[in-house]
């Protein structure tokens, strides 16, 4: 594992890493059922958000900064449990982090959970665009 | 007097289901778009029937072979006899494109679940997480139905004659705005638009927004009819990979009885991306 990626978050790939095919589907459904909703204070924001329009699973991410590190929130449809489950990964992983090692997670750092046996390349792209999201929101906030 | 859907034995309502999950000679199976919904919880005795990992060739883009397929059916227990019902998420698209992919290898015994899992959950039907196991089944697929899929050799002849080409993804997609989803970079093509001749009729304009089911017989035949898709026309249908064009092909095939449509799985992805290939916006 690069030193680049945060410790919680290198725990949860190798947890992956030791499940194989229908395991690592089961191991993702803990995740996305461990997500927690939005708190109150973002539910009205999300509201006034645009939907990502037809097959697209609308993801609403918002990032908090404590002292310099990250809390990160989420809010995906209870019917796209696979992008939750991917989302309560990121934000366990990542929660607590400070920028630095937030904006060093490798981009394609889900390969190494041995996702791409289980989802397609254009599903794996979309957890690409979450993390880069997520990056482009701790860059906006350092420079806030 | 009421119109009646062409063929309403490949439909199968939710109550019906209920009622009939202890039936040996029916086989429940889940297709869906998200991959972590069958394991979030399923009809009781359902099977999983992933589009991507279970019914697509692992390396090239293609489905699985014959031989896999053969496979594929009796792990499932599925025999030839068996009555397979497919149910999913998005308004059934996988659901659609499964049931397509078993009538391509000559499964007939096959049947949509109106409203899929998202009215059985409305309906606060049971779920389980409960995976079912089946004794192996002997299982003989036959050789692919090519009158039901399109290749892209039949496309280009297919514009050169002006036959007809529904096109049922998003009207931005069709315009071409929209190349690739915000968000979700990649997914769609080098270029935007959409096959010449084509018309626009969104998959979704096929089923009532209430709860996912399809419309009445009637206004189906309205919706095509009105843009010349009419049943004595040779059809074939496209969208991005072939799912959404799946539930437009149900709808014509059997609850309108349009005896020659096929489904263009290649779609978007493919003839966006074809060196040469014409292009409409």
């Amino acid at each position: 594992m690069p030193d680049a990626i945060p410790a919680r978050l290198a725990e949860i790939i190798e947890e992956f890493q030791f499940c194989e095919g229908r395991e690592k589907l089961e191991l993702l459904v803990q995740y996305a059922e461990s997500l927690p909703p939005l708190p109150d204070w973002l539910i009205q924001k999300r509201d006034a958000m645009a939907q990502v329009p037809e097959c697209m699973t609308p993801v609403f991410i918002q990032a908090e900064s404590k002292d310099g590190r990250f809390v990160f929130h989420f809010d995906v449809p209870a019917e796209s449990p696979m992008v939750r489950g991917f989302a309560s990964v990121m934000k366990q992983g990542l929660d607590g982090a400070t920028a630095e090692p937030v904006l060093q997670v490798p981009h394609d750092f889900f390969l190494a959970m041995g996702l791409d046996s289980v989802l397609t390349h254009q599903r794996l792209n979309g957890l690409s665009a979450i993390l880069a999201h997520m990056k482009q929101l701790a860059v906006q906030m350092m420079g806030a | 007097m009421t119109a009646k859907y062409a063929h309403p034995e490949y439909l199968v309502e939710t109550g019906w289901v209920a009622e009939h999950l202890n039936d040996p000679s029916l086989r429940l199976a889940e297709s869906d778009e998200d991959p972590l919904l069958y394991e979030i919880g399923h009809i009781p005795g359902a099977v999983k029937v992933d589009w991507f990992t279970t019914l697509q060739h692992p390396v090239k883009r293609d489905f699985i072979t014959k031989t896999e397929f053969e496979q594929l059916g009796s792990q499932l227990g599925i025999s030839n006899n068996t009555t397979v019902i497919f149910y999913g998420d998005k308004s059934n698209w996988f659901a659609c494109y499964a049931l397509w992919l078993f009538q391509y290898y000559g499964h007939q015994n096959v049947r949509i679940m109106n409203g899929g899992r998202a009215k059985w959950e409305k309906e606060n039907r049971h779920f389980t997480k409960e995976v079912p196991t089946y004794a192996k089944a002997a299982y003989t697929a036959k050789e692919p139905d090519a009158s039901i899929r399109a290749f892209r050799d039949d496309v280009f002849t297919h514009v050169r004659l002006k036959k007809a080409l529904v096109d049922v993804r998003s009207p931005k997609e069709f315009s071409g705005e929209l190349l690739h989803m915000p968000n979700y970079p990649q997914e769609g093509a080098t270029r935007g638009g959409h096959i010449p001749g084509a018309v626009s009729i969104p998959w979704s304009q096929a089923v009532l927004e209430a709860d996912s089911t399809f419309k009445p017989a009637e206004e189906l035949k309205l919706l095509y009819e009105r843009q010349n898709i009419s049943p004595e026309k040779d059809i074939i249908a496209y969208c991005r990979i072939g799912e959404r064009s799946s539930h437009t092909w149900f709808v014509l095939k059997y609850l309108l009885g349009y005896p020659n449509v096929r489904n263009y799985d290649g779609s978007w992805t493919e003839w966006g991306n074809l060196v040469g290939a014409p292009i409409e916006k």
